[in-house]
């Protein structure tokens, strides 16, 4: 819970000697509620402000980092319960499950398809990132994890029971934040004193919610600030159970006993394959930090991937496209011009149709702030004394002089301004009104 | 400090309506199967598609499922039935559109009925969205059809009088349509009740858009929507929601596009039927009570996903 500047200015110095660069105390603690200002700013703070000050500030969902680079995966730090509340903070790290068991082939055939998997969406460049390593023996687990590390340059989870056996996999890499998995009832005292010793994240796990929050306190008593909580949910429904309650107690109790991520196993639940990526999708909607896959076929990653982006995409801010001509199917002269909004939705749906019609032809995509082609309208955005100017910069007279533009169905009313507005030499057609019939009208279009 | 779980109780619940003889959908007490914290008295419902006419263009991982039987809506709707064990049938009424082959509205009835007459699980009739031809094609069809207690839609703002007052007259339970948005969602309902039907013979389709191609407004929408049904008890939302998903997952390019024109993706069934699966499962977190889905594999999935969220360890959060 963060803490009003009254509270703030209590645990302050209260001698209003200026060195902050703010006139008084209590105009210093007001900029320190309001996130505007940072507490080392005062030089005479005390530790005991410290403390206080930064544990009410910290988030109810605690920040991990698991890894190192471009492979690194930061989680937590989320605030809502709904993602239309605010946002949900950081897309889950997804990753895949390597074990002792199987040969060397198919672990770097793992590896590779690791390292290798990657799609760009909506201009955002989506990938799994982490290799969790299990190994019984302490001698394979490290030489596992050397080689993920080594091969794949993954954000690594080291999977033991064995504190020993799991320092001595995550000693030679520590600087890349490996996260030791997993501390329990039975063993915590001697993970979380590796953890501490190597400086590393780690994951704690309990069969109920009760003995997992006593974990956490544990946690929070040694002064651990990264770790992640395994809940060890046993069906789909206590998945949603656990991660909800988990997320519920840490966002609105700030309960900060399970104010961490979370990390979901979801072939634990099953052996097919199909269901396991379903299943996935439930951890990726409902809140977890990390899910961990028993392969990586891109058929099943590539939904999870695009699930994590749709969910954790900024609800305030709609995702837009750049403005600019879009060839789409190697276009020339006399192919025809079609001019929308850069909704991406809108860009998504339309530039699919014309892909999909396989005739060539030039997308006009014109800024209108991210809205759809009616919103736009009715705002006065996609309107005719815009459009022609922006259809007159955009350089599509040099790439198809004959000048016929094709605009949506929906906004006919505007072809007869449109006509004026562009004048001499230019011809306005008004196209379908649903994406799904352009590809049929496209086919019956000729620029003669 | 101690954990004490954090249970919510709702203030409102959502209506239960009655579609086919005795089958009922919604009646939800809580959020999407939070069964720890309240009812969900009727689990979510599969409607499959069935098609009045061939569908020619589909991507060939449905397509080579339904070959057999396109062209013939009631041969298709008795494999959904009996080889698929649909929990009802969603005939969408291709053939009115327009735009194609404009078919009257005294043959869709006919074909209707012919569907309605061959099967046991509910039947549920959906238009092309042309709000003008929807309105002449199921005014006929509740005329047709006047003792068959079948849903129709989507009834948008500009003809919900015609089919609202329709549907009223046959007492038929209505699909209101409207696009993506919990205020004109709510708009929607109001203008119908206030014409006259009642509030539990609405069911919300709130529009869907698949995984990738605006699945996350549709999951916000939805959320709000319960949100207001549940916690401020709005009763104006408080319907069952349907979420005619199956055309949006298939025409998204993900589901369809080879692997070998994309070699990153991966095998194109295996993406195409999860394509579905996964859309639909997100839908079940949002709230949904119907699922009008395509592709067999696809609604076993979602089935056992189903299943699997409503198995919980209650005991987790007994004090």
């Amino acid at each position: 819970m963060a803490l009003s500047g009254l509270q703030i200015f209590k645990l302050l110095a209260k001698t209003n000697c200026k060195e902050c660069g703010f006139p008084t105390c209590m105009a210093f603690a007001m900029q320190l509620a309001a996130g505007k200002a940072e507490l080392d700013q005062c030089p005479y703070v005390t530790d005991e402000a410290k403390a206080a000050l930064g544990e009410a500030a910290a988030p109810p969902v605690r920040k991990v980092t698991v890894g190192a680079g471009d492979m690194a995966v930061t989680v937590g730090e989320e605030t809502v319960l709904y993602r239309h509340e605010k946002r949900f903070e950081h897309m889950p790290g997804l990753g895949v499950l390597i074990t002792d068991e199987m040969d060397d082939a198919t672990v770097d055939g793992l590896l590779d398809q690791l390292k290798q998997i990657e799609f760009n969406y909506v201009g955002v460049n989506l990938r799994p990132r982490v290799a969790a390593i299990k190994a019984a023996d302490a001698g394979k687990l490290a030489a596992l994890v050397a080689k993920a590390d080594e091969k794949a340059g993954a954000a690594i989870i080291i999977m033991n029971d064995d504190a020993a056996a799991l320092k001595s996999a995550a000693e030679p890499i520590k600087d890349k934040k490996p996260l030791l998995y997993a501390a329990t009832e039975a063993n915590f005292d001697a993970v979380a004193a590796v953890a501490k010793e190597l400086n590393v994240p780690f994951a704690i796990k309990a069969d109920t919610l009760e003995a997992l929050a006593e974990l956490g306190q544990k946690a929070l008593d040694g002064d651990f600030k990264e770790v992640v909580l395994d809940p060890a949910s046993s069906s789909l429904g206590d998945v949603l159970l656990d991660q909800t309650l988990i997320r519920r107690a840490a966002v609105k109790k700030t309960f900060r006993a399970l104010g961490f991520p979370t990390i979901g196993f979801p072939s634990n639940m099953t052996d097919d394959k199909m269901l396991e990526a379903v299943y996935a999708s439930v951890f990726v909607a409902k809140y977890a930090g990390f899910v961990i896959l028993s392969d990586l076929d891109p058929a099943r990653v590539l939904p999870l991937l695009y699930l994590s982006q749709n969910i954790y995409t900024d609800p305030q801010r709609p995702m837009q496209m750049d403005q600019g001509v879009y060839p789409i199917n190697d276009p020339g002269p006399d192919s025809p011009i079609l001019v929308t909004t850069n909704f991406s939705l809108t860009y998504f749906t339309v530039s699919s149709e014309v892909e999909a019609s396989k005739v060539p032809a030039w997308l006009c995509i014109m800024d209108v702030e991210g809205q759809s082609v009616l919103t736009a309208w009715a705002a006065g955005k996609f309107v005719a004394d815009a459009i022609a100017p922006f259809l007159k910069k955009s350089g599509i007279e040099e790439k198809a002089p004959h000048k016929k533009i094709i605009i949506p169905g929906y906004v006919a009313q505007i072809s007869g301004e449109l006509d004026e507005e562009l004048g001499e030499g230019w011809e306005v057609q008004v196209g379908v009104r649903e994406a799904a019939d352009i590809p049929k009208f496209l086919r019956q279009w000729s620029a003669n | 400090m101690s954990f004490e779980p954090p249970v919510e109780s709702c203030k409102g619940s959502i209506r239960e309506v009655t579609i086919g003889a005795d089958t009922k959908v919604g009646g939800e007490t809580t959020f999407p199967f939070h069964l720890w914290e309240g009812e969900m008295p009727n689990a979510p419902m599969i409607a499959m598609e069935v098609y009045d006419e061939a569908q020619p263009d589909w991507p060939d991982t449905v397509r080579k499922v339904y070959e057999d039987v396109m062209g013939d809506p009631v041969a298709w709707a008795k494999k959904c039935q009996d080889e698929y064990s649909a929990d009802a049938i969603c005939l969408q009424l291709r053939s009115i559109d327009p735009n194609g082959s404009d078919a009257s509205p005294e043959s869709a009835a006919e074909t209707v009925k012919k569907v309605y007459d061959a099967i046991s699980v509910p039947l549920i009739v959906y238009g092309t969205g042309t709000p003008d031809k929807d309105a002449e094609v199921l005014k006929k069809v509740v005329e047709a059809m006047p003792d068959a207690n079948i849903p129709i839609g989507p009834v948008e703002e500009s003809n919900h009088r015609l089919i609202g007052a329709a549907a009223m007259g046959y007492k038929k339970p209505v699909v209101g349509f409207t696009s993506m948005d919990v205020n004109l969602a709510k708009q929607l309902n109001v203008l119908l009740t206030q014409l006259g039907v009642p509030e539990d013979k609405i069911i919300i389709d709130p529009t869907t858009g698949a995984l990738g191609y605006g699945l996350e407004y549709c999951y916000s929408i939805m959320e709000r929507d319960r949100l207001a049904a549940l916690m401020q008890n709005d009763g104006k939302m408080q319907m069952p929601i349907l979420n005619n998903m199956a055309p949006e997952t298939w025409k998204a390019k993900e589901s369809k596009v080879s692997e070998e024109e994309e070699p990153t993706y991966g095998n194109v069934e295996t993406r195409g039927i999860l394509w579905e699966a996964i859309t639909a499962t997100t839908l079940l977190l949002a709230g949904t009570d119907i699922l009008v889905m395509r592709h067999p594999d696809a609604v076993k999935l979602v089935r056992t996903a189903i299943e699997g969220l409503q198995a919980q360890t209650k005991e987790k959060v007994a004090s």
